[in-house]
Parts: structure tokens; C-alpha cells; sequence
């Protein structure tokens, strides 16, 4: 559901300020754009409010948002709750979201999905009781040649299958980082017994 | 000029004409939801699609501009099944509670549902579920039925100017409404009612109270400003259920105030629905002989100086001149209908005008408001402004307390000494003024009702002078009534005769007991106290202040009881239409005066409404031009004198609550209670 | 097959340093060579290079690259803008990332040549908020750019000023539709705007705007510098020059790969990603252009070409030329169920038809999956696609009824066979 349901047992903070050196860059944001169209810094300006805010974007933030670029509220809020990548509501440390759409199901984003379930014990939408994981589906994350493909945070993981996503899920547990990118050590979007094309170098060293 | 053919109809329209208005000029209908002629193109609804030929997919009329050699087609095979296509869709998630609609009869979704629509469903998944919004005493609604037409957002975000409501999520979970629960914090608010296609959002004070065809329509004019908006009352059994905006592009356009709209139910409480007469102290019941015997009684030996009358606010003109012919025939030379005395100069009719017109707003390139908040005392007048506003190249300033009047004002200073410096050209925007080419100024009753009230209007007039605002060819000098009442009785003559009081004059006579006997015609505003031992007959239709310090009341009838004059603020003559009787004993205004004439012996020369209005031609021939603005010469008023420094004061403290009926009436209450003073307002929070 | 010498994206798998300078960097790749003179040939010659090198958009709707520029005022008091489409979310489609991270220089230095072939002094890349890191990498990519002077005031010591500001959107798949963009880009819900008027008269903050893709701009100075009859030497007439394609699904080896338009959609598959699983005679159907274009079965696949023409005559489209292969163990019906469910979850809601027909098609395509549907309903779901089809402000209507008018173009038997073993399942069941 889009709208806040105010029942829901979301702890609302009171008030949200950017600190000193996000509001520089906000003001970096803000002079992106003409004279008087600063409203076209609201979604950099609440994608910095949510990385502020532990990954997830309460009502006091869109509202000092809408004062910071003078918009009325209610044009933030519709921005906020259009938007997929604005979390409404707090997520865990590790925000997986996992793509399903039909690239990465062919390739077996059950399977992804299933094995996050397994080994978090949580279903699509929930947090971890210790608020380290939560579960998401998106659509099509746009690495599909790399499918399936799960998004935490920033990252892209890719070339996923039930193993390798277990074992990614425990990197994560010890706190390590694994590296970014394919768990299949492949580069890049090149075909993973190696490239087809791009073979002749010589014009690539020099110009041609 | 782009020529086009529609349906084999060859037709020559302005350039800017969209291709819906071109089909509508060439006389074939096409049906819409989205498209409001007020409100900008959202073009989202697709019910308008028609074809074009040559163009691979149907056009969206409501937002195509008809082009030279378009060729169109409303009726064809491929318009009504791109038609038949929206109307199913827009039907799939619809509820089928239209025998518990309030919407239903006058439904634009059921009635082209009977015109466009397959005579069964297809979808037989389950239908989508919306909460209810809470949008505040006003606004009932019913989200599942919403066709998310985006007109209420529109209207709120461009003519109310307040940006309450929008459509948050996306998709098929997409919903209208503020998002985080508040109440629409706008005078104009309750007009998304009649906007809405659907009932979505319907009227919650007429919740389940009647359907469309059971109610009688009379077309009528509102008193509860000074605007004078054409309303169409509605009633059933003797009783006003609703009064809705009835279309008048030189005053409302087709808005109304929520005031306008929904103080109908102060029209049944709290009224005067017999005569009373005060005996040991206490008003009782009485009959109209009775009534009249005691006036009578008090009256005789009492000399006409020491006789006084006040009009109110609400007071029509037929019995405003009965009242004054009455005090003439009694020797009285002290009458005004200036109950806040404010310095109104009736010597000079352009001197109390609204001379610009409301639509001549719309032509005016600076504005500058004095000691007014019309947002409260007009909110119709204040939507033209901001109409005006986002045409673009109109700068508003104002001298008062700033206020949120829903466009930018530039806020100069408080009180008169800005005003003095403006006339003295000691202020940087007496140079915007003299720039201007069509400048306005806006006086409001807060500048005027205060002791240097008349220096105020001689000032205003000083600058408006100097300013350009008073040209052969451009008035833009403009006082801003709150009262219906106010300019008719000006024009009428209802102000102190020769050697006559005004209201100040005779509230401290009557203290002195100089003055023992005073007719209150609808009037409540005034200090009731200051009366002192006065001898007080109060007639009008409700138990307000004036009715509980009387010593006879004789009830009146109401604004939708009575045929009645009134003259708006911009000078305008119009004519109010009795929607249903008064209540029990109450009658028409001026046959009450014309009986009690006859039983003082002083009887009034007319016997029925049509001599009386001719009487009133007579008086003042712009009786006679109904619904004109008639140029009024201009010509000296005010009084130069000594300003002082003390800030102007609105004269609305409350903008739900200015007169007995909406001060008698539950809804109203609530809005004060819920926006009034001290509750927010306008676009914070 | 397109020899490399023709290549125009040399470092499609970041195979070399992606930064300006570098041993292997971007300008030691031929990038930014002799950009000021191509600058100085002016608008029209660009423009008209571009033109006659044919090249067509290569965000999916195929429209001429230099027809779409000469709608740009050649005079105008107000600002014209480039803006840059990489809001890259056509399932399938992947091809702009690895232009951006790993060739961003291509793509800057395409924004100035197509700024000044269009105009335009401003440019503004728009790309999708889930490409954090590779909006890193853009974003230092355009800071070396400005650090060496190649934009900004006076790009490449040209006397031309041009502003490129990066731009991140933050999860909607609508906003590639270019005036969904525009008003994203403005800080408003993505919902495409009614039109006309079009963006090249009315664009951004109500000026004359050009939207093109990342990989149509990224392929501009390359065309400038070997010319226009270069590009348009390979591929069919209409439909030339280079394309990076994305295979995915089931293959052998998924890619990116840049090759030739026109090129057979079995010999791309089979050249570069590594074949079907399970051989070509496993294939079951490809949705060849991206998850809007209607899927294709194998015996159009044997032999269709993979260019715009090809693909419009067998009722299909080039889209992105993401390619999505599905062999014989595909649930088809979920493949393109869960496309319905896609497009439902990124219509904007702001028309009718696509808020509402999204959602029924969606539905009625999950029944679908399990057979618990009547065969009449596949005519009514056919009917439905026709009335959303055509009928929206956008083209996301569209895309929502082509992947469904497709299955049930190639696979009504399927959707039919499925119901039957329902009911009989059901009847089964009801009889224990």
C-alpha cells in the first residue's frame, strides 16, 4: 500500500536535518539545476536523506525535503511513494532485493529467492529479527545477462544460484563484503567461457 | 482559424481550440470525465478518444488541438470501441453500491455507463479496496469508487491554490488524497464534491438525505458575503437540503465558499418562528396583534429624534426601504445600515463599489489590498486574484497582517502610515503603481471601520487618483463588502437623514437615553449592550444577540424564503428566490413592515412586491438594472483628516461563523472548530 | 560477422582502464580524437553525418537519430537540452550499463558532438537509481572530462560551452519513456506527459529538449570520425550499423555483444552465447527485443533477421535487441505472466486504460498459468490487450499488450491444453 498507514508500527522520527556535509551536498544537488527548478533535486535530495537515515526514509525527512526545496508536502510525498527505491519503512543493515522478472527467472530467481528464505528465515518484505537482513522483489535490475541477480544496497551480485547465495549470505553474516559483480568470477557481461569478440587488440592499445 | 471536418461536418474554429471543444461546437457530444473546462489537461481518463483519420491511434480530444484538415470521427467503429474499452475499465474496479450512492441520479460514471457501456461485466477478479480518507467535515468519501480523474487535485492545486491533495503510489495502487491524514484547509474545498464525476467524494453534511429528483431547484443568490454567487437551493418538504454554484462567469464562475454551500443547516435551528414580546422581564410568545399592540403602546408620544433603526448585514432591500420609509413617516432621521460603522461615504456610489467588477480582475496588472483579508471575507473574490495571479504579470501587495492569501503578496506595511507614504510617493511601490497600466487597490472593512476611517477612504482615494485607478477608461478602485446587506442599503439611502445619527451616534445616544426606541432589522453585530434602556424591536429569522436583548421580536424570513433584492459588493443588482416558506409565523420581510405600518397608522404606499420594487427604482434607478455593473461616476468622498497609527484589523475573525445563520449552524461549528481561528491554515503544515 | 577493427565499443567488458587517461585509458582507445574539429564542421554537418549514417534510436522505438535533432529550433531564446536516457529497465535489456562503466568517455564525448549537432548547451544524463556504481563512474568520468577541458566553457578549446550534469532516478521503470523522464527530471512523479506538444518544442522546464539513449549518443563520435557511410555500410538498408545486443536467459553463455544489425538470430545466439541449452532444436520461443516486443517461436527464430524491419514483418519488434531465450523446459506462460505482472507493477496509474489493464491482464494471465480459466477467456484476455492497446498517453500500454498478444498469437494451444488439464484435474478431484 502506498499510503502511510498511521496504525502501522512504524516509529515516525520527529524531526530529520541533513547533517553539515550532506547538506553541502545537497546544495551541490540543488545547483545542478536552473535558477527556480530546484524542485528537480528532490530525488537526489531524498536518496541522500535515506542514506542519512539507515536506509529508509521517514515522513520528517520528506517533509525537511519539501522546505529545503520549497515544494508543498504533498508534491514530496507523491514523489516518495512513487518512487521504488525509497523505503518507507526501516530495512535491515543488508537491504537484499532480489530481481525476479522474467530474465531472472529463466536463469532461476527461485531458486535465489528460495534459498534467502531458507537461510534467513524470513519471507519476501520482512526484516530479520535481528534487523540485519530484509527481503525484497524488484523488477528487472537491468544486469540480465548476469542473471539471476540480487541488489544489496548498492551492489549487484550476479550469476546467483541457491549455493552461491548462501555462501553470499554468510560472507555477509561474518561482515566481510564479498567482491561486487558475478560469484562466477566471470567478467563482466562477456560470455563466461570468455569473449566472442574483442579478441584483435591492436586497435584497442592504439587509435585507430 | 483551423478548419476540420467532424463527422462529414465541416467547421472553422479559433486557434487553441482542442479538437473536444471544436466536437462540442460542431454539436456532437463527447463523453469525458478528466476534462473540466477550469482546470488544466490532464487528458488521463481516455474517454474522449475519437478518431482521427490518418493518426494510427485514436486521439485524446480533450488535449488535441484541432488542426487545419483534421478529419474526425466521434461515432465510428474504432471511437466507441476505444470508448466502450475506457468505460470498461474504468467500471472494473468500480463498487456496484450505486443504490447507496449519494452520486447516484447525477452521476457523469452512471449515466455514461447507461450511454457507452456493455450491459454486463467481464472482470471477474476481485475489486480493488481503498481506505477512506478523512478530508474533514465537509467532504465525505468513498475512495473505491474513485476513477482517479485527478480533478480534485487539480482544483485544489490551481483554483483553491492550496496543494493539500495529490495521488500518491503509482499503478493500480495509486490513490488520491493528502497522504498524511488533514483535513482540506481551504474556504473553497467542498467544490471537489461537484467536481468529482464519480461519489468518491461527496457532501458529508447531506449524507443519505435525498436523492437528486425528489428535491425542488430554485435559482437564487447568496448572502453570506458580499460576493453575491449565484447559488441553485434545493429543498424537499419545506426544507433547504443543499445549495450548490450555479454558473455565473462574471462573479463565481462556477465556485462557491463552503460557508455559501453548507450554513444550510443553521436555516433550521435556533430560527424565530413566532413574535415574542417581553413581559417581567422575559421574551415570551406572543401573536402578531399582540406584537404589533406593543410597539404600537411604546411608540405613542415618542418623538421621531428619539426613534432609531439599524439594517444588518443580512437585510434585502425591499424591506431595507420599507424601513426607512417607516422612520421617515415616524419623523426618524436615524437610520444606518452600517452596523460596524464602517466610514462608507454614500454620496458617492463609486466610492463604496467594487468598480473593477470580479471578472475585471482579470485585466488588472497590480493590486494592492488595504486592510483586507479576502480569503476570508470573499474567498470567490480571492480565487479570482489568484486566477489573475497565475495568468501571469500581476503583482499583489498588501497593507494589513500578512496573511496566506494563496498567491504571493508582497506585505508593505500595517496600518494607514503605509498607505500615507504610498500617497506621498515615499514608498518604493508607489512606482510599481504609477508603472501599472491597469492598477487596482482592494479596501477592505477592516481599513474603514475604525475612527480614522474616513482619512483611510480619503487617502485610498488620494492614491487611487494619482495611481491612474480612477481613468475614464479603468476604475481600479475597490472596496470589499462582507455584508449583502451593505451596498443596497447605501444605494437605498439607509444612512442618517438630516441631522440624523450613524450607528456610532446612535449606540451613545441610546446610552444617554437621548434615543428610547430603536428597530433592529436583522441587525447582531452591533454591541448590544450599548442599547442601554432603548426600547429594542428586533426583527429578523434567528435567536442571535439582537433577538435576545429585544423587547418584541417579530421573526423574519430567511434569504431562501423570501423573494428578495440584493446588491453585491461590485454594485450589482440581483434577485434572491424563495425556495421554501418561512417557518411558523414568520413572514416575508417587508410585509411585516408594511403590516406594522398600517397598525402605527403610518401606512406604506405598497401592497405587493412589484410596487415596491418599483418603489425602489424609483428610489435609486439602478434597482432597475438587474445583474449590471453600470459605471458610477467618480467623484470626492473620504475626509482628509489625521491618520492613526494603530495596524489595520480584519474584520473576520472567523471566517465560518459571520452571521446568525452560520453562526447558528452544527456544520460551521465544526469547520471553526476544525479551521478556524487558531486552527491552521492555508499551505503550512 | 562484424570484424573488431569495426567495433565501436571497444571496451564493452571493461577489459581496459574505463578513465580518460590511463595506459590503456579511454583517449589512448581513440576516444576524444580530434573532437574540436568535428565541432568546428557545426551543427549541420553532424547532424547530416548522423543522418546519413542511418542510425536509428537505440532505446527501442527505432526513430532517426538526425530526423529527431532537426526538430530542434535552429533558433531559440530559451536554453535547448540534450538529456541522455539511461534509465536502462527494459527486462532483458543491459547494454547501456556496460557503456557507462566501462566506456563513459564514448558517451561524454557523444553528449557534446550531439549537443552541438542538435543545439543544445545543456545535457543532463538520466540514469537509473539502481546503477549506483556505475553513476560513480559516470559521474567521475564527466569530472575528468571537465578537469581536461573537453566540456564545460569553451568543450575542447571549441568556443562551444556545454554543461553535462548526471542525474539519478530512483526506481521506475516508466521514467525511460522520454516524457515520463522530462518530469521525473523536473523532481515530478514520472508520468509521461500528453502529446503534443512534443519534447523538441516543449521539453524540459518547458524547452527544447532531445531524448536519446545512451548507446544511440555513444556511438556519435565514432560515426563522426570514420563517417556516416561507415555505419551505414553494415546491416541491411534502414537498419544499419552496429548493435550491442543482450542475450540472455536460456543459452549457454549469456552476453552483451556488439555485432551487425540484421544479423540472423540463430547465428548470434550461437556465435557468441555459446548456443541454446540443450542445442537450437531445444528452443522453444525468444523474445528478441526486449520484454515489450511480442516473443517469437522457433520456427521464426530459425531464420528472422535482428533489425527493426525483419522483426516488424513476423509481428515482432527489434526493441533493445535484448534477446530472451527460452528452451523447451520454459513455463511459457509464466514467462510472459510474470512480464504481465511487470508491467503492472511500473504502470504509472495515470491513465486509464494501463492502471486498469494492467492489473486485469495480470490477473487473468496467473489463471492462465495454472489453466483455471475458460478457452473463451483467451479471446476476452486477446480483447482486453486491444483495448488498453492504442488507447493510453503512453507506450507502457502498449508494451503490457504485445508480450500477451504474442503468447497468444504463437501459443494458444498451450493456454488451451493447460484448462483442459485443470478441469480435468478438478472433476478428477471433485469425483475422489
Amino acid at each position: 500500500m502506498s499510503a502511510h498507514d498511521n496504525s502501522a508500527p512504524v516509529a515516525q522520527p520527529t524531526s530529520f536535518a541533513f547533517t553539515p556535509e550532506n547538506l553541502k551536498k545537497a546544495q551541490a544537488h540543488i545547483a545542478k539545476y536552473p535558477p527556480g527548478r530546484q524542485a528537480s533535486a528532490v530525488l537526489p535530495l531524498l536518496d541522500l536523506a535515506q542514506r542519512q537515515h539507515d536506509n529508509w526514509l521517514p515522513r520528517a525527512a520528506m517533509d525537511a525535503v519539501a522546505d529545503m526545496l520549497g515544494m508543498p508536502r504533498i508534491r514530496v510525498y507523491e514523489v516518495a511513494t512513487f518512487y521504488t527505491m525509497f523505503n518507507l519503512k526501516p530495512v535491515g543493515k543488508h537491504f537484499f532485493q532480489i530481481c525476479t522478472t522474467t530474465p531472472c527467472w529463466l536463469r532461476g530467481s527461485d531458486e535465489v529467492v528460495a534459498a534467502c528464505k531458507k537461510k534467513l528465515g524470513v519471507g519476501i518484505g520482512e526484516t530479520t529479527a535481528d534487523g540485519q537482513f530484509t527481503l525484497k522483489e524488484v523488477e528487472c535490475l537491468g544486469a540480465c545477462v548476469n542473471a539471476p541477480i540480487i541488489q544489496v544496497n548498492d551492489d549487484f551480485y550476479e550469476d546467483l544460484d541457491g549455493v552461491s547465495t548462501e555462501a553470499l549470505i554468510d560472507a555477509l553474516k561474518r561482515g566481510g563484503k564479498p567482491p561486487v559483480g558475478s560469484v562466477k568470477k566471470r567478467q563482466t557481461s562477456a560470455p563466461a567461457g570468455g569473449p566472442t569478440t574483442l579478441k584483435d587488440l591492436s586497435f584497442a592499445g592504439g587509435k585507430r | 482559424m483551423p478548419k476540420l471536418t467532424i463527422n462529414g461536418k465541416a467547421i472553422e474554429v479559433p486557434a487553441g481550440t482542442t479538437v473536444l471543444q471544436a466536437c462540442q461546437q460542431a454539436g456532437f457530444e463527447v463523453a469525458h470525465f478528466c476534462f473540466h473546462a477550469r482546470l488544466s489537461i490532464a487528458g488521463n481518463c481516455r474517454m474522449c478518444l475519437v478518431e482521427q483519420e490518418k493518426a494510427p491511434k485514436p486521439i485524446a480530444s480533450c488535449a488535441m488541438p484541432a488542426a487545419d484538415g483534421m478529419v474526425i470521427h466521434t461515432d465510428s467503429e474504432k471511437a466507441k470501441k476505444a470508448r466502450h474499452g475506457v468505460m470498461e475499465f474504468l467500471l472494473i474496479n468500480h463498487p456496484l453500491d450505486c443504490p447507496i450512492c449519494d452520486q447516484g441520479g447525477e452521476c457523469d460514471l452512471q449515466d455514461q455507463a447507461m450511454a457507452y457501456g456493455f450491459d454486463r461485466g467481464r472482470y471477474i477478479e476481485n475489486k480493488r479496496a481503498v481506505k477512506d480518507k478523512n478530508f474533514g467535515p465537509l467532504v465525505a468519501t468513498s475512495m473505491n469508487r474513485c476513477i482517479h480523474c485527478t480533478r480534485c487535485i487539480r482544483f485544489a492545486t490551481e483554483i483553491a491554490g492550496v496543494e493539500d491533495l495529490g495521488a500518491t503510489g503509482r499503478g493500480e495502487d495509486m490513490e488520491i488524497g493528502t497522504y498524511i491524514e488533514r483535513t482540506l484547509s481551504s474556504e473553497l474545498s467542498a467544490n471537489i464534491v461537484d467536481l468529482c464525476p464519480v461519489g468518491a467524494l461527496t457532501a458529508k453534511p447531506y449524507a443519505f438525505v435525498a436523492r437528486p429528483w425528489e428535491l425542488t431547484k430554485v435559482e437564487s443568490v447568496d448572502v453570506l458575503d458580499a460576493v453575491g454567487s449565484n447559488i441553485r437551493v434545493d429543498a424537499r418538504g419545506g426544507q433547504v437540503l443543499r445549495v450548490l454554484p450555479r454558473l455565473n462567469e462574471a462573479i463565481n464562475e462556477e465556485w462557491i465558499s463552503n460557508k455559501t454551500r453548507f450554513a444550510l443547516d443553521g436555516l433550521t435551528r435556533r430560527r424565530l418562528d413566532v413574535p415574542y414580546v417581553r413581559k417581567n422581564g422575559k421574551l415570551a410568545e406572543a401573536t402578531w396583534h399582540d406584537a404589533f399592540g406593543a410597539i404600537a403602546a411604546r411608540l405613542r408620544g415618542v418623538s421621531g429624534p428619539r426613534i432609531a433603526a439599524l439594517a444588518g448585514d443580512l437585510a434585502d432591500c425591499e424591506s431595507m426601504l420599507a424601513l426607512k420609509e417607516l422612520m421617515a413617516a415616524l419623523g426618524s432621521p436615524h437610520l444606518d445600515c452600517r452596523q460596524d460603522g464602517a466610514a462608507l461615504d454614500p454620496s458617492c456610489r463609486a466610492g463604496y463599489l467594487f468598480n473593477t467588477t470580479i471578472a475585471g480582475i482579470e485585466e488588472a496588472d497590480v493590486c494592492l489590498l488595504i486592510g483586507t483579508h479576502p480569503r476570508w471575507e470573499a474567498p470567490i473574490v480571492n480565487a479570482r486574484l489568484r486566477k489573475r495571479w497565475l495568468q501571469g504579470g500581476f503583482k499583489v501587495a498588501g497593507i494589513g497582517a500578512p496573511r496566506d492569501l494563496t498567491y504571493p503578496v508582497e506585505w508593505l506595511g500595517a496600518g494607514p502610515e503605509t498607505l500615507a507614504d504610498l500617497v506621498a510617493g515615499n514608498h518604493p511601490f508607489a512606482e510599481t503603481l504609477k508603472a501599472a497600466k491597469k492598477p487596482m487597490l482592494v479596501l477592505g472593512q477592516g481599513a474603514l471601520r475604525r475612527r480614522d476611517g474616513a482619512a483611510v477612504l480619503h487617502l485610498a482615494r488620494t492614491l487611487a487618483e494619482g495611481a491612474g485607478m480612477a481613468r475614464e477608461d479603468w476604475n481600479g478602485f475597490n472596496v470589499l463588502h462582507t455584508a449583502a446587506a451593505r451596498v443596497g442599503g447605501l444605494d437605498l439611502g439607509f444612512v442618517p437623514q438630516a441631522s440624523g445619527r450613524d450607528t456610532a451616534g446612535i449606540l451613545s445616544a441610546c446610552e444617554k437615553g437621548e434615543i428610547e426606541f430603536v428597530y433592529l432589522l436583522g441587525a447582531d453585530e452591533i454591541d448590544m449592550k450599548r442599547l442601554g434602556k432603548a426600547f429594542v424591536v428586533y426583527q429578523g429569522h434567528h435567536g442571535d444577540a439582537g433577538a435576545h436583548r429585544a423587547d418584541v421580536v417579530l421573526p423574519g424570513a430567511a434569504y431562501t424564503e423570501k423573494d428578495a433584492t440584493y446588491v453585491n459588493t461590485e454594485g450589482r443588482v440581483q434577485h434572491g428566490r424563495r425556495a421554501v416558506f418561512p417557518p411558523g409565523e414568520a413572514r416575508d420581510d417587508w410585509t411585516i413592515l408594511r403590516a406594522l405600518s398600517e397598525v402605527l397608522g403610518r401606512k406604506l404606499p405598497y401592497d405587493n412586491l412589484r410596487a415596491l420594487r418599483r418603489h425602489l427604482v424609483e428610489v435609486n434607478p439602478v434597482f432597475g438594472r438587474i445583474d449590471e455593473t453600470p459605471r458610477s461616476a467618480w467623484g470626492k468622498f473620504g475626509q482628509d483628516g489625521r491618520v492613526e497609527r494603530e495596524p489595520f484589523a480584519y474584520p473576520i475573525a472567523d471566517f465560518y461563523r459571520t452571521d446568525p445563520i452560520s453562526r447558528a449552524s452544527p456544520t460551521m461549528a465544526e469547520c471553526a472548530a476544525q479551521f478556524g481561528a487558531g486552527a491552521r491554515t492555508g499551505t503550512h503544515g | 560477422m562484424l570484424a573488431d577493427k569495426d567495433r565501436i565499443f571497444t571496451n564493452l567488458y571493461g577489459q581496459f582502464d574505463w578513465h580518460l587517461d590511463g595506459a590503456q585509458g579511454a583517449r589512448k582507445r581513440g576516444d576524444w580524437d580530434g573532437t574540436k574539429d568535428l565541432v568546428a564542421k557545426g551543427r549541420d554537418w553532424i547532424a547530416n553525418e548522423v543522418k546519413a549514417s542511418g542510425l536509428r534510436g537505440r532505446g527501442g522505438a527505432g526513430f532517426p537519430t538526425g530526423l529527431k535533432w532537426s526538430f530542434m529550433p535552429k533558433q531559440t531564446d530559451r536554453p535547448s537540452y540534450l538529456i541522455v536516457n539511461a534509465d536502462e529497465s527494459e527486462p532483458g535489456t543491459c547494454k547501456d550499463r556496460d557503456i557507462i562503466r566501462h566506456d563513459p568517455q564514448k558517451l561524454i564525448e557523444g553528449c557534446l558532438l550531439a549537443g552541438v549537432g542538435m543545439g543544445a548547451h545543456h545535457c543532463y544524463i538520466y540514469i537509473r537509481g539502481e546503477f549506483y556504481n556505475e553513476a560513480q563512474v559516470l559521474q567521475a568520468a564527466i569530472d575528468e572530462a571537465y578537469a581536461a577541458g573537453l566540456v564545460g566553457k569553451n568543450a575542447c578549446g571549441s568556443g562551444f560551452d556545454f554543461e553535462i550534469k548526471l542525474h539519478r532516478g530512483a526506481g521506475a521503470y516508466i521514467c525511460g519513456e522520454e516524457t515520463g523522464l522530462l518530469e521525473s527530471l523536473e523532481g515530478k512523479k514520472g508520468q509521461p506527459r500528453l502529446k503534443p506538444p512534443f519534447p523538441a518544442a516543449v521539453g524540459l522546464y518547458g524547452c527544447p529538449s532531445t531524448v536519446n539513449n545512451v548507446e544511440t549518443i555513444a556511438v556519435v563520435p565514432t560515426i563522426l570520425r570514420r563517417g556516416g557511410s561507415w555505419f551505414a555500410g553494415i546491416g541491411r538498408p534502414k537498419n544499419e550499423g552496429t548493435k550491442v545486443y543482450c542475450i540472455s536467459g536460456h543459452v549457454e553463455q549469456p552476453c552483451n555483444v556488439e555485432e551487425a544489425m540484421s544479423i540472423p538470430l540463430k547465428e548470434l545466439i550461437e556465435k557468441h552465447a555459446g548456443g541454446v541449452r540443450g542445442g537450437w532444436d531445444n528452443l522453444l520461443a525468444v523474445i528478441p527485443g526486449g520484454s515489450s516486443v511480442p516473443v517469437i517461436p522457433k520456427s521464426i527464430c530459425d531464420t528472422v533477421l535482428m533489425d527493426f524491419d525483419a522483426l516488424r514483418d513476423v509481428k515482432s519488434g527489434l526493441g533493445t535487441a535484448a534477446v530472451i531465450v527460452m528452451d523447451k523446459s520454459t513455463d511459457i506462460v509464466k514467462a510472459i505472466a510474470r512480464l504481465s505482472q511487470f508491467y503492472k507493477h511500473e504502470s504509472c496509474g495515470q491513465c486509464t486504460p494501463c492502471r486498469e489493464g494492467t492489473g486485469w491482464m495480470w490477473r487473468v494471465m496467473e489463471r492462465m498459468v495454472q489453466g483455471k480459466a475458460e478457452p473463451r477467456e483467451i479471446d476476452m484476455l486477446l480483447d482486453v490487450s486491444l483495448e488498453v492497446e492504442g488507447h493510453t498517453i503512453c507506450a507502457l500500454g502498449d508494451a503490457a499488450a504485445w508480450p500477451v498478444q504474442g503468447l497468444i498469437r504463437h501459443f494458444r494451444p498451450e493456454l488451451e491444453r493447460r484448462m483442459h488439464e485443470y478441469r480435468a484435474h478438478a472433476t478428477r478431484a471433485a469425483a475422489e
